[in-house]
């Protein structure tokens, strides 16, 4: 079977981009991408897209394609909330093993934090993948159905707010020394607890940031135009949609899909050397950790707190700051992972960069309330 | 669905909380379909909560995300596992915490499509 390469990766700032839209940010960051693989557009065969609460289009793939000028033989957008991400990339693999295409691009970009409307408006558009009327209608938010999972996720392993808060700090830290990252004010354990509650026992720096941003990355077939790192397995899970159906508040998928890719993979969690996984809120990236086997059950913050998930850690975990710090832009920040893993094992992450490049790497995306999930497993060749 | 939105809305008007109940293989559903999402029977019974339920999630609200809830900061939402065996959210005394026996009753709200009857839990007595 054919296997796929990485060939390029690139990327925009997250933030604040006044007067640039869906389309600028993911030119931007293809063109990056593109440049990082040495390639030209008419390399390009295969156009994948995730979706922008900025510019709901019906057909957002061939609407790139033409901004942009591509000429694809395979072509159309994907949604699967914050999975869309991994998810995208699990599908350029599969088209690249199974030669449908030679190189796939995957762009992802939306300006979500000054489109039209603003914050108010991405906020209550999010907060309709709640059920319509038996979680809408109580006032619920993306934050209240994440506080709720995580009151309970608490009580059963006997985590603290202060033990969230530790992702929180290691976001942060991390994101200083990324020159792209939304978020770089140092803060402390004391500064998460006492920023204003938002929805219990989640508080303002528990919640990741609304950005603007893109990021692109390429998959070809062609191992000579690639940097030597592969996809090397992939799985998906989606138990749920809503939280009020999951059918456990403590596995919600996480484990199954990696399970899913180590298993094609011919890996473990033991094996990974270093990680991105998707961390909307604290809880988010704790119970992942925890469900994917990264951390035992109710000790990934005491492992952030010893230092193992910095860049000199024995686990190095989202170095670039993940969406807590570097910046949540939809479809863009759940790949914002993928792309800092794929540095780190290039040696291109300057001044996060790992001591020695990792062999293996682990990346985990998932969309609604811990609903749709993708784990991605990188290796060098 | 508007007819079996219809019926869930009137028993809660009434005061009653109504779930699902197939009769084919015994599974309870709390978001309303026409079938069965165990077995996919259309052989379906409707029941009401007796009142009595145990708190499996809570969190207070501090940001609304509508005008109507706007006014209403804080207020504090609940996934609640009735003693039937069901799992609903419902609207939460603010002072609940995970594992807590709770009661149920009905609160009019009135939200940009009209006035809803939602549930409520509060402290068991
Ligand atoms: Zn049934």
């Amino acid at each position: 079977m054919t296997t796929a390469w990485i060939a390029g990766v690139g990327d925009t700032s997250f933030g604040r981009h006044e007067g640039v839209d869906t389309l600028d940010l993911m030119s931007a960051a293809t063109r990056a991408a593109l440049d990082d693989a040495g390639m030209t557009r008419a390399d390009v065969d295969g156009v994948l897209t995730g979706y922008s609460t900025a510019m709901p289009h019906l057909m957002l793939a061939s609407l790139f394609a033409e901004h942009f000028g591509l000429d694809p033989s395979y072509c159309h957008s994907m949604q699967m909330g914050g999975g869309t991400g991994c998810g995208l990339v699990m599908l350029a693999k599969l088209l690249v093993e199974s030669g449908q295409c030679d190189t796939v691009l995957v762009a992802a970009g939306e300006n979500r934090l000054t489109s039209t409307g603003g914050r108010d408006s991405v906020i209550q558009t999010l907060a309709q993948v709640g059920h319509a009327t038996q979680e809408v209608p109580f006032g619920a938010t993306i934050p209240g159905y994440y506080g709720l999972l995580a009151s309970a996720y608490m009580a059963a392993y006997g985590i603290t707010e202060e033990d969230l808060a530790e992702l929180a700090v290691l976001m942060r830290t991390h994101a200083a020394l990324h020159p792209g990252s939304h978020l770089t004010d140092p803060i402390t354990v004391a500064d998460v607890m006492a920023s204003r509650p938002i929805a219990t026992p989640l508080k303002l720096l528990d919640c990741c940031p609304i950005s603007d941003g893109g990021v692109a990355v390429i998959v070809t077939a062609d191992k000579t135009r690639s940097k030597g790192v592969r996809l090397a397995g992939a799985g998906q899970a989606h138990q749920h949609q809503h939280i009020s159906a999951a059918p456990s508040l403590s596995q919600f998928g996480g484990g199954p899909a990696a399970a899913r890719a180590f298993a094609q993979a011919g890996l473990t969690p033991k094996d990974v050397e270093v990680a991105g996984v998707y961390d909307s809120f604290t809880i988010t990236a704790a119970i992942l950790l925890e469900e994917i086997g990264l951390a035992e059950r109710g000790e990934a913050a005491a492992r952030a707190r010893a230092g193992d998930f910095g860049p000199k850690g024995v686990l190095p975990l989202n170095t670039h700051g993940g969406l807590l710090s570097f910046g949540h832009s939809g479809v863009a920040g759940g790949m914002a992972h993928f792309v800092e893993v794929v540095r780190q094992m290039l040696g291109k992450a300057d001044a996060r960069q790992m001591p020695a490049r990792p062999e293996i790497g682990f990346v985990h995306g998932d969309g609604g309330i811990l609903s749709s999930h993708v784990s991605l497993l990188l290796t060098q060749s | 669905m508007r007819a079996l939105l219809d019926r869930y809305r009137a028993d809660a008007e009434a005061g009653r909380l109504a779930f699902q109940s197939c009769r084919a293989c015994g599974a309870n559903q709390a978001f309303l379909r026409p079938f069965c999402q165990a077995c996919g029977s259309e052989d379906i019974d409707w029941r009401h909560a007796a009142g009595g339920g145990t708190v499996a999630a809570h969190s207070v609200l501090h940001r609304a995300p509508t005008p109507d809830y706007r006014a209403k900061v804080p207020y504090a939402i609940a996934l609640v596992d009735l003693d039937e065996g069901v799992r609903v959210m419902t609207h939460a005394d603010l002072d609940l915490s995970v594992g807590q026996r709770v009661a149920l009753s009905f609160a009019p709200h009135e939200s940009a499509e009209g006035t809803l009857h939602l549930p409520r839990v509060s402290a068991a007595e």
